[in-house]
């Protein structure tokens, strides 16, 4: 076992980690007031959810051995079944713990569905959403991980580059949101209302904390203590800054200001480039591919507007334009002699693939639920607000009159004398 | 008894209070507003999204005067407002039939 690759993943794993939480604010401060908790729960729900079926079932479907034709792991490691801290991941001298490298993954596999709920804010039911995250766990992005980062894996085997995740999380994120966006329609109101983020600062808190994480999410990539994790966290920075700068001149040209909005998004985009490609390019490739990132997926959030999609929050302009940026530039940029057309075409493969099958199973998945349990919130639960509805709970109190605790908070030794008002979708409204 | 009301730019009320203590006004209310003249509100920018804000921040200022002190207080308040730029606000006097003191029950200016 080699110290300091596992001192660097476990800590990489604990910076990836950090980013959901990053994740929740970023949404979080872009929607509406009454709808702000709605948004973190999305997110913080599948560190719960994607923690539990990575034991149960996750891990193995991902990283077990093939069952065949590289598109799924079998269940030899069900439950973890055969996992202690004395099982390596890798060879010697190289080896980290399994338990490490499994944490490190499982942090990846609870942002991908997170970032789906940027696409479908303010309008989906809470426990469809956590469903619709369990289903979609399970059938894309555990064998769509598998494809991409087992050795088995098809597109593995087709020597596809995802270094930490372009098509694996972005891309695959991307396109599931255009789908359930798709399914779900468009928020009442939708280029009628003005629906302008409520909290910028959040916004760029948010941002920060995934630009903070994600050097554990590129760097951590290696597995290692070395040259490569070096070369992505330095890639990583270059073009994460350089795509925020691009996306604030085209804003600047476009619309005429520099806005906070512009620079945390534009950082994201970068981030998202690079992630698929940070490892196989130099310093001078990363600043191409930010600059190119910042600039299309500040082009692409227009889009929606023109098509009459309602993508909430952006994610097919951000993470499927930018996740379809890095694993395609990868294939013009790479440096160490895989680039060229032959790897620009398996890039392609891979990139249109992973966006296929997460459209197609998703679309599936969100009609599935669309029409049995429902996905939608009802009109009402969307026009007051998701908070009051399905948490119970207001983001702040900005009220000066009214709420007085003695019609809430039972006395001491009256427990249970009023109790507080139940959320009124808990009725049965049948 | 009239009543002036005026709708101001918020980062005038300091101004306006200290200048309506210097002619001896006693009392006010104060009251966050939002509202637009003649000059609209502005464009807001979001991922390219432009939202016009037609209704922006304001503060109502009230208060009860005599009235022979109403047009003095009228421009008072005025000069006191008054930055020269778009949207400084409107200032207006109504005709007041009662004010009760409501601790003494005192009515009419001695309720001032």
């Amino acid at each position: 076992m080699n110290g300091a690759n596992t001192a660097f993943v476990l800590i990489s794993a604990a910076l990836v980690m950090l980013m959901t939480p990053g994740l929740a604010f970023f949404y979080g401060g872009m929607v509406r007031v009454k709808s702000a908790l709605n948004m973190l729960m999305m997110s913080f729900i599948s560190l719960g959810v994607v923690s539990l079926l990575w034991v149960l079932f996750g891990y193995s479907l991902t990283f077990g051995d093939d069952v065949g034709g590289g598109l799924l792991g079998n269940l030899d490691h069900i439950g973890f079944k055969g996992i202690d801290p004395t099982s390596l991941w890798g060879d010697k001298p190289d080896a980290i713990p399994v338990l490490a490298f499994a944490l490190f993954q499982l942090m990846f596999a609870v942002i991908t569905p997170a970032l789906i709920s940027g696409a479908v804010a303010d309008r989906v039911k809470f426990g469809a959403w956590t469903l619709f995250i369990t289903l979609w766990s399970t059938v894309v992005y555990f064998p769509v991980a598998h494809w991409v980062w087992q050795a088995d894996g098809w597109l593995f085997k087709q020597e596809v580059i995802d270094f930490a995740g372009g098509t694996a999380v972005h891309i695959n994120a991307g396109a599931a949101g255009l789908a359930v966006a798709l399914v779900l329609g468009k928020r009442i109101g939708f280029k009628k209302d003005p629906m302008r983020p409520h909290n910028l600062p959040l916004v760029m808190l948010g941002s920060g904390l995934l630009w903070f994480g994600w050097f554990g999410f590129n760097a951590g990539s290696a597995l290692a203590a070395n040259g490569t994790a070096a070369n992505m966290a330095f890639n990583t920075q270059v073009a994460t800054g350089v795509a925020m700068l691009g996306w604030l001149a085209y804003e600047r040209i476009r619309h005429g200001a520099f806005t906070t909005l512009g620079a945390a998004s534009g950082a994201v985009a970068g981030l998202v480039a690079i992630t698929p490609s940070g490892a196989a390019v130099n310093a001078w490739g990363a600043i191409v591919i930010g600059l190119v990132a910042g600039v299309v997926c500040s082009w692409a959030v227009s889009l929606k507007y023109k098509l009459g999609y309602d993508d909430s929050l952006d994610v097919v302009g951000v993470h499927l334009v930018g996740g379809l940026i890095g694993t395609l530039l990868v294939g013009v940029l790479a440096t160490d002699g895989v680039g060229g057309m032959t790897q620009l075409g398996k890039q392609a493969l891979g990139a249109f693939t992973v966006l296929l099958y997460s459209f197609a199973v998703s679309w599936i998945l969100a009609k599935l639920i669309h029409v049995t349990i429902g996905f939608r919130a009802s009109e009402d639960d969307e026009l007051g607000g998701l908070d009051q509805a399905f948490h119970a709970e207001t983001a702040y109190d900005f009220s000066a009159v009214g709420g007085s605790p003695r019609s809430t908070v039972p006395a001491a030794g009256q427990a249970g004398a009023s109790a507080p008002q139940k959320p009124h979708n808990k009725k049965v409204d049948a | 008894m009239k009543l002036i009301t005026a709708v101001v730019k918020p980062h005038r009320l300091d101004e306006i209070k200290e200048a309506l203590q210097a002619f001896g006004v006693q009392g006010l209310t104060v009251t966050e507003a939002s509202g637009y003249g003649r000059q609209r509100g502005h464009t807001e920018v979001y991922r390219g999204a432009e939202y016009t804000v037609d209704l922006v921040p304001k503060v109502r200022i009230e208060v009860l005067v005599e009235d022979e002190d109403a047009d003095d207080l009228v421009d008072v308040v005025v000069k006191a407002a008054r930055t020269g730029k778009i949207g400084d606000g409107k200032v207006w006097s109504v005709p007041v039939e009662t004010a009760v003191r409501v601790r003494t029950g005192e009515r009419g200016p001695d309720a001032l």
